[in-house]
């Protein structure tokens, strides 16, 4: 009996750490109760989070970009600059706090694992003012709904359109592109392919790039002029007109719906499923995980079509999802999330961007179109750990009224920390640096 | 978070043992092997798809003007900055910093490399690049990671260093490597140091990583002091000067490491590349203030050196409908340096007739022949261990003759 009860409190940290993000207050307590059921349950019933009511949506902040190019004035830009940046410091300050308050955290991470998986990136500076937008409009409302619906919601939204220059892709033998010398841009279709959908080894060819990227013409961004400047518009005047091969299937001329069709195919296309199926197992199994494993989610991926509250469901069912000690490095993005939602306490906006960039993982920086990589020999190099040291440190340091980090340990980690960690944080000169030291050590670090 | 007050001197000081004044000399035993000759080797990898045509334009290629089209470079002279290389070649006039190199000779180029893989991923394409195959076979480590396993032999201290934060593919594997990075949070504890070395030692990630940062730590802190410090790396194509500036101190210090990979990113260049101007211009600028400066950093040790700059593939020679290029076949490899016989533009010109698959400049050059030569010519590596181990199956691969200075 007490064996059961140690086992059940060892699979609820498992539960809110390695689903979820960590335990918090007595958390695990009523976690053990049945940490597999409180997982799952999460998918069935996901917390919206309560954002700022003048978080702007994409449209306006689109619109905005259009404005600024069109005026070209100095003083617009420097006054469009400063407004996107507050914006970004607003949007981070939510996207965080909506990950450490939640009460579904395990939706939480889903949310940040597909908007990873459909990354679009500040790399691209006009994406700063949108791109969390794009997160809660284009991903956020499909994590537990349809594979489908998410793909459509994302190649459909600005912001991928921009990022991915399909925005100002022209069909050569449209309208327009008969009469201007412009042309297609490859760009989208490529990497819809590649990332987004059937994946590098889907069985490709450069015919089926071009192909996509002709079926996709004509999906771009409604114009200042436009009825509903900033959002999703379809120029049949720029789109590719004919028949088009994708993937050894003929679409024949329709306009905007050939896109609508193609990526319905692409969602339903097997390398899609095992493409996702990786890449989930990827993030909640192991850097390297069991290929039979991948299989089962994507079987379960493909007989459901793409459901992802039941997919999300057979990750969760792995056996090796719920191995100890816990193989997946945090990220520091993960790690920063953790650490808030342990100690209760989230630094000022400023200093909390501050970390994320100099922890070299500032959201929606990802430095290409893959998103940030989800493997420890990526985020472990000698700088990093000190890195991490020293940000738990700073943390700790900046932490009001912080609490027993003895009490902090068995809150989080219960048994799951080994006997010396504890040791040394009972040893610790101070509250402070024994808070650091549970942040620092490796069972906090990974998940 | 605690931003810019940093204790590193005081870290520094602490964990050697209160040294006031540190000196190479005062380390704790060797932390850095050495190689033959005390060579230095760095590797640049251009992220993103670097277009050779724009860096090294053929403006002596009679179809060059016609193919290019609005991208096409003006020819030297004809008042768009162009600098001449030869009858054929004209150097983009962003690269100006390069020039005086170029007529020391201590720069070479060769035309139309690539790596000797076909396909049009960057992802896939990087991963090939640095893990010197031609397939995918779940690459693990490095080609540049297994030339070291073999120079260092069974000496453990690190001859590898990764520049400006992860340690990309072309330096993972068996052999450890250092890394180094321009920013600090700023604190760290000496106290907190002590207590966790026990806890990650149980961690095989954690654990080696700890050991090897702090003595990486207390050696770019001896060489490169106070101006590292808060220096942000930033974005875009001015940061990588002062990466290249640190790569350059680091590899030039007397028991420092000796070969290093440092990335540069900003060559995607789908929309809007522009020609003489614009978005690839400037990232060009970036691109050799940067070798410049690390070559200017390493002072005498720059007569030692090689540096290779490799991209994963170059772009389309036609202009796509948006002023950029696509995803293409061959580019342009830069190999400057003291040890190098440059002031020459090598490699054969397949020209612009017949294009690879109609759309992209063809390869005439496998980069790795370039890469096999350094490590050959350079570091005395076999021609058995070139072609099995560094660059497995590659036998029928030659050496590419006469890059280096005899």
């Amino acid at each position: 009996m007490v064996i059961m009860v140690a086992s059940a409190v060892l699979d609820a940290v498992t539960a809110s750490t390695r689903f979820g993000y960590v335990a918090r207050g007595d958390e695990l307590r009523t976690i053990a109760a049945d940490p597999r059921r409180w997982v799952l349950h999460q998918v069935e019933r996901p917390e919206t989070p309560a954002f700022p009511a003048d978080l702007p949506p994409s449209s306006r902040m689109v619109e905005m970009l259009l404005e600024m190019r069109r005026d070209k004035q100095q003083v617009d830009r420097k006054a469009y600059n400063q407004q996107v940046r507050a914006g970004y410091l607003a949007e981070l300050a939510a996207r965080q706090n909506a990950a450490v308050a939640s009460s579904t955290p395990f939706v939480e991470r889903l949310v940040h694992f597909w908007s990873n998986h459909f990354t679009v990136s500040a790399f691209r500076p006009f994406e700063r003012g949108f791109a969390f937008a794009f997160e809660r409009e284009a991903i956020r409302p499909h994590v537990t709904g349809r594979f489908v619906d998410m793909l459509l919601a994302v190649g459909r939204h600005p912001a991928m359109l921009l990022y991915l220059d399909n925005a100002l892709s022209i069909g050569p033998d449209s309208l327009v592109g008969q009469r201007r010398d412009k042309g297609i841009n490859e760009n989208f279709g490529r990497e819809m392919l590649e990332l987004h959908t059937i994946g590098v080894d889907g069985g490709y060819t450069q015919a089926d790039v071009d192909a996509l990227a002709d079926i996709l013409t004509g999906w771009s961004v409604a114009r200042l002029n436009d009825a509903e400047p900033g959002t999703f518009k379809f120029y049949p005047q720029i789109h590719e007109p004919g028949r088009k091969r994708l993937l050894g299937k003929v679409y024949t001329e329709a306009g905007e719906q050939e896109g609508i069709a193609a990526l319905r195919d692409l969602a339903a296309h097997p390398a899609t499923a095992h493409h996702i199926a990786f890449k989930l197992a990827r993030h909640f199994i192991a850097d390297e995980p069991p290929t039979a494993e991948v299989d089962r989610i994507a079987r379960v991926f493909r007989s459901t079509d793409g459901d992802l509250a039941a997919v999300s469901r057979a990750v969760v069912a792995s056996a090796a999802a719920w191995s100890r000690p816990f193989s997946k490095v945090r990220t520091p993005d993960d790690m920063v999330i953790a650490a808030c939602r342990a100690t209760g306490f989230t630094p000022p906006t400023p200093m909390l961007a501050f970390s994320l960039r100099t922890l070299n993982q500032m959201p929606f920086f990802a430095p290409s179109p893959a998103g940030w990589p989800d493997d420890a020999a990526h985020w472990i190099s000698p700088e990093a750990v000190l890195h991490r040291a020293e940000w738990c440190e700073a943390f700790s340091n900046r932490v009001p009224n912080p609490p027993d980090p003895i009490e902090l340990a068995s809150a989080t980690l219960g048994e799951a920390l080994p006997a010396d960690t504890l040791q040394a944080i009972r040893r610790a000169p101070s509250r402070r640096t024994g808070m650091a030291l549970l942040l620092a050590a490796p069972e906090f670090q990974r998940r | 978070m605690v931003c810019c007050t940093s204790s590193r001197r005081r870290f520094f000081g602490l964990v050697a043992g209160g040294a006031g004044v540190f000196a190479l000399a005062a380390l704790p035993g060797a932390v850095f092997a050495a190689v033959p000759g005390d060579r230095r080797f760095v590797v640049v990898l251009l992220r993103g798809a670097l277009d050779g045509m724009a860096a090294v334009a053929p403006v002596g290629d009679p179809l060059y003007q016609e193919k290019r089209g609005a991208l096409a470079l003006k020819s030297p002279g004809d008042g768009g900055g162009t600098i001449a290389l030869d009858r054929f070649f004209a150097l983009h006039p962003s690269l100006a910093a390069i020039e005086p190199y170029y007529r020391r000779g201590e720069l070479l180029f060769v035309h139309a490399a690539a790596n000797g893989y076909r396909t049009r991923s960057h992802f896939d394409a990087q991963d090939l690049m640095e893990s010197g195959l031609t397939a995918k076979e779940g690459e693990s480590d490095g080609w540049l990671n297994r030339a070291i396993v073999l120079l260092q032999g069974g000496d453990r201290a690190r001859l590898g260093l990764a520049v400006g934060g992860a340690v990309p593919l072309i330096l993972r594997g068996k052999a450890e490597v250092a890394s180094w990075e321009p920013r600090g949070i700023g604190t760290l504890d000496s106290d907190l140091i002590a207590a966790l070395k026990p806890i990650y030692a149980r961690d095989s990630l954690f654990g080696p990583a700890l050991a090897e940062g702090i003595k990486a730590q207390v050696f770019s802190n001896a060489v490169l002091g106070d101006e590292a410090m808060g220096k942000g790396m930033g974005f875009g194509p001015k940061a990588f000067a002062a990466l290249a500036d640190a790569a350059g101190k680091l590899i030039a210090a007397p028991n420092g490491p000796r070969i290093a990979a440092l990335d540069m990113g900003g060559w995607d260049t789908h929309v809007n590349q522009g020609a003489e101007t614009g978005r690839l211009a400037q990232n060009l600028e970036g691109f050799a203030a940067g070798l410049d400066a690390l070559a200017k950093a390493m002072g005498p040790a720059w007569r030692k050196t090689a540096v290779v700059a490799v991209t994963e593939f170059g772009r389309t020679v036609a202009v796509n409908g948006n002023n950029g290029t696509d995803h293409g076949t061959a580019s342009v490899l830069f190999i400057m340096g003291g040890a190098v016989r440059g002031g020459r533009v090598a490699g054969d010109w397949p020209g612009l007739a017949k294009l690879q698959d109609d759309r992209d400049l063809h390869m005439t050059t496998d980069s790795r022949a370039v890469m096999k030569a350094v490590l050959r010519d350079h570091f005395g590596v076999d021609r058995k261990a070139l072609d099995t181990r560094i660059f497995p199956a590659t036998a029928g691969l030659r050496p590419f003759d006469g890059l280096l200075r005899a």
